[in-house]
């Protein structure tokens, strides 16, 4: 019983550790933050390994919890992420006099997305997915001496309470509905009966709030901006692509009676999503909104793989999250240290930003060819297969409008391609020194971009696991 | 012969030149390179046709293949016929003078090589791939080089003008990709080799969604009209290398898609919209002539010949007759050459005159009598005269156009050939105002071509000559490949 409890929930209680581990030490302890920073950093890097080993399908708590290879994996990547989330903003972090209940924040909304991932019930699911977004809006707030920062964190505070309370609404429905909470027993007794339509709609919005799917995601823009570079990563890759993970399982396992309705739902969502964040992408001038806007318009692809109900939905789904967290990352990483030296965010800034930084203009480059999905980076499988498995429907009109949203995305992307390679600046940023981790970080990123499309066994690894 | 090695060439000549640290190393790396692609597609050309001579009929040779997202069906899987040696050594004529010709690039001169090879790459790749999925990569990956060697070396409204190319060739490409999923998916083989949906029967009223999408898809990339625009402001904003390989090469993607994708696979797509792709080609010569016309710039001058001269590529493939797709491919040959080098010798001239007016030139051939030559030699392969490959190729064309008896296709035909009188009138008119006449007293001390300019113009012309003065090889070459294609349509035919 022991043995299963460690090994099935390895991943939660490594994050666990690291929590309380950062808890005595900020009691206890003077320790410098760099050192701090190095052990977490160690013990990420550990966890997202630990994710490839020891791996068992089980469930524990009576079905409260329950865990296989693809979810080990899900997790891995979401460690991943904050792992180099901890090495791209490393400067900013060891600057903080507050870094390890930044960490303690962090990494607790990082252990409810763990649950929230493997929960097997709707009771489980809404206390992580609370525990993965309050401690968020705390760390929205930590640019303590800006308005700002505490604006963004009370805008997110307030949605995330709104679409909590719906999500509730909808849980207790489904209760309503079927008598149970429980993810296995719930699907056999769905009917497409009009009250359990109703709650899954509730459902599904609170997803779409957290997903920033239009239209619920006025809120996403203004938190982006107001939050610190690091939140703003965290916020847009990390929790967007647990947040995408669950939705796999619920749309693909528990709703799966309810197909043809949400189906629709999906496309309808997903092309909202596509065009809306797109075209407010078009105009932003701020680096973080438009990032921000852009993650909104990337959404809207991961739906259209969504939609696809398949084992090809599966995996191109977490396959394009693992590349997201790449690209984005590496583009957060590079506004974030640019900001942080020059607290230049505009992307009129970045014009000429290549004739003093070749190294963080061709790995923002990379970046951004990634989210436009260009060859030779992962970005272009990565949409290619989410089109590919969206397509599996023969919905044309659905697959053209994302092929055209392709190109408008390109637009905006070659825009700051543009500022940085082309545009003259009289006075262009001024060489940015970056610390070891950091160019770590950017030179992991940009290894990640270039070969998870390369390699084709990082895919057909996905597969295995779904099938 | 190993055909991965035509793309792990430019790949290590590009890794190379980011290692280099000075700008010599740089540019005599990539001149290697270029050279070594240049034997490389040499040696391919004899080691196909000695396997032609040795009698080996099969329709794509040196084949190779290795999975690669297995979940999907894609494979990495390269073979050649004549078509694709064909352009594969058009690309290396081009690429190696592209190099010399940008010998004096000083602004960041590593990386302008480094995307030139790339785009190198993007290109053999594409002309190698018989997998759809790797076809597309290669055709995307060669977007992006151009946009940025126009953007950053390029002049005039160079922003607007990668801008412009940059989005509608993604938008060119965005609908290959909706076509290729249909027949993804319409051929119910789930996968997207050549030869096996070259052989599976795709249903017609999938063939009649796809057909138009590839195919305009891909005519986007080889201006099809109405979805020409790019190419004016493209070629004439680009650094000469850059117009080059846009003319040269990447025009030529697109030509070789609509044959060998589109048509190809879905004959009964292009029987049903043939007469379409005739308007609009011939459109597209007509009015590519007449705006010729118009232009004072040199370099808008052989942009718009070109829209014309890309319009017969596409006419021969419209007609569906074997000798005019034969003459399609050979005009997509010869015109690469042919346009690579106008742009080069455009390239040689502003660089001395500092100016791409044609009134603002004249009596050049005093002074820069190399260069003046050349210019004449590559105006009336434009213009078509015999013994040069712009007339071995038109002749093609309109030859196989002939063989349609019907009233439409002839009409189309003389249409077309009236273009011919029109580019004499253009040609014969910017070359008499820039090498005659009086020569400007600014102009005086112009010096004329240096070696590495010369050596590249040489490369061309050998490249023109060889195909006018003996177009037999080129034609042997090609025409078992079109046969194939053919045999398809006509299959087609009978079967209705």
């Amino acid at each position: 019983m022991l043995n299963d409890f460690l090994i099935l929930m390895k991943s939660e209680l490594v994050v666990v550790f690291i929590i309380f581990l950062l808890l005595f030490i900020k009691v206890g302890t003077e320790i410098k933050n760099e050192n701090l920073l190095s052990v977490i950093q160690f013990l990420l890097l550990a966890n997202f390994v630990l994710g490839f080993f020891f791996n068992e399908t089980g469930t524990l708590f009576g079905g409260l919890f329950t865990i296989n290879s693809l979810m080990a994996f899900q997790k891995s990547i979401l460690s991943l992420g904050v792992y180099l989330i901890s090495l791209l903003f490393s400067d900013w972090l060891k600057k903080s006099e507050h870094m390890p209940e930044f960490f303690i924040l962090m990494l607790s909304a990082l252990l409810g997305m763990f649950f929230m991932i493997s929960s097997g019930s709707l009771l489980m699911f809404f206390l992580s997915l609370e525990l993965s977004t309050i401690p968020v809006a705390a760390m929205a707030n930590f640019d303590l001496e800006k308005k700002i920062s505490s604006e963004a964190s009370m805008k997110m505070i307030l949605s995330s309470a709104f679409s909590s309370g719906i999500l509730l609404f909808g849980i207790s429905l489904i209760y309503g509905a079927t008598g149970t909470i429980n993810f296995a027993e719930i699907t056999p007794l769905l009917d497409g009966s009009s009250l359990q339509i109703l709650a899954f709609v509730f459902l599904f919005t609170a997803f779409a709030f957290k997903l920033s799917i239009v239209p619920f995601h006025l809120w996403t823009a203004d938190v982006y901006e107001g939050a610190p570079v690091a939140v703003t990563s965290f916020l847009s890759v990390i929790s967007k692509g647990s947040i995408a993970f669950i939705l796999l399982t619920t749309l693909y396992k528990v709703f799966a009676p309810m197909q043809e309705i949400w189906y629709n739902m999906v496309v309808l969502l997903s092309i909202t999503t596509m065009i809306v964040g797109n075209l407010f992408a078009l105009r932003q001038q701020n680096i973080k909104r438009f990032l921000a806007f852009s993650s909104i318009a990337q959404v809207g692809f991961i739906l259209v793989g969504l939609s696809s109900n398949s084992i090809q939905g599966t995996s191109s789904v977490v396959y394009f999250v693992l590349i997201y967290v790449f690209s984005n990352l590496a583009a957060f990483g590079v506004a974030g240290a640019i900001s942080q030296q020059t607290g230049k965010e505009r992307i009129d800034d970045f014009k000429g930003l290549y004739h003093n930084n070749p190294f963080i203009s061709w790995i923002l480059a990379l970046a951004l060819f990634s989210l436009a999905g260009i060859p030779p980076t992962a970005g272009f499988f990565g949409k290619l297969f989410l089109i590919t498995a969206g397509a599996s429907k023969g919905n044309y009109f659905f697959i053209i409008v994302a092929a055209l949203n392709l190109i408008v995305s390109l637009y905006y992307y070659l825009r700051v391609i543009r500022a940085v390679f082309m545009d003259k600046n009289e006075q262009p940023i001024e060489k940015i020194i970056l610390n070891p981790s950091v160019k770590l970080g950017m030179i992991i990123c940009g290894a990640g971009i270039v070969l998870v499309g390369l390699l084709s066994w990082i895919y057909d690894y996905i597969t295995a696991l779904t099938a | 012969m190993n055909l991965t090695l035509l793309i792990l060439l430019p790949l290590v000549t590009a890794v190379l030149i980011l290692l280099m640290r000075n700008a010599a190393q740089v540019k005599w790396i990539a001149l290697i390179g270029a050279a070594a692609q240049f034997v490389l597609a040499f040696a391919l050309l004899f080691a196909f046709r000695s396997e032609r001579l040795g009698g080996n009929e099969v329709q794509m040779l040196f084949e190779l293949q290795y999975t690669w997202f297995p979940a999907w069906h894609i494979s990495f899987h390269l073979g050649v016929d004549g078509i694709s040696v064909a352009m594969i050594l058009l690309t290396s004529f081009v690429v190696i003078a592209g190099v010399l010709v940008s010998w004096n690039v000083t602004k960041m001169s590593k990386e302008f090589y480094f995307l030139l090879i790339l785009l190198s790459l993007g290109a053999y790749g594409f002309f190698i791939s018989l997998d759809l999925f790797i076809l597309f990569f290669f055709l995307e990956i060669a977007v992006i080089p151009k946009y940025l060697l126009i953007g950053i070396w390029g002049s005039g409204k160079k922003e607007y003008a990668a801008n412009k190319l940059a989005l509608m060739l993604m938008g060119g490409s965005a609908l290959v990709l909706v076509g290729l999923l249909g027949v993804y998916f319409g051929s119910h083989e789930k996968t997207f080799d050549l030869l096996t949906l070259a052989n599976a029967h795709i249903p017609v009223e999938v063939q009649k969604i796809c057909f138009p999408l590839l195919f305009v898809g891909f005519g986007v990339f080889t201006a099809l009209f109405p979805f020409h625009t790019w190419v004016p402001d493209g070629h004439s904003s680009a650094p000469t290398a850059g117009s080059m390989f846009l003319a040269g090469i990447s025009m030529k993607l697109g030509g070789y898609g609509c044959l060998r994708v589109a048509t190809y696979i879905m004959p009964d797509g292009a029987k049903e919209y043939a007469n379409i792709v005739i308007v609009l080609s011939t459109i597209a010569i007509l009015y590519g002539a007449f705006a010729t016309m118009m232009q004072k710039d040199l370099k808008y001058i052989n942009a718009y010949s070109s829209v014309s001269h890309c319009g017969f590529v596409l006419l021969g493939i419209g007609m569906l007759t074997k000798t005019a797709m034969t003459g399609a491919v050979m005009q997509m040959v010869s015109h690469g050459l042919m346009t690579a080098l106008f742009f080069a010798v455009i390239g040689m001239i502003y660089e001395r005159t500092h100016t791409r007016q044609v009134n603002e030139m004249g009596g050049l051939l005093k002074v820069m009598p190399f260069i003046t030559t050349v210019l004449f030699i590559v105006g009336l392969c434009s213009l078509g005269l015999p013994g040069l490959s712009g007339f071995v190729a038109e002749m093609t064309v309109f030859m196989g156009s002939w063989q349609n008896p019907d009233t439409f296709h002839r009409i189309a035909t003389i249409a077309a050939c009236m273009s011919i009188v029109v580019t004499a009138v253009y040609i014969l008119r910017a070359i008499g105002q820039t090498a005659m006449g009086p020569l400007k007293e600014s102009y005086g001390n112009l010096s004329d071509a240096k070696w590495n300019e010369k050596l590249a113009a040489i490369i061309l012309i050998a490249g023109i000559l060889a195909i006018g003065i003996a177009p037999f090889w080129l034609n042997d070459l090609i025409s078992p490949a079109t046969e194939i294609i053919m045999k398809k349509l006509q299959a087609v035919h009978s079967g209705l």
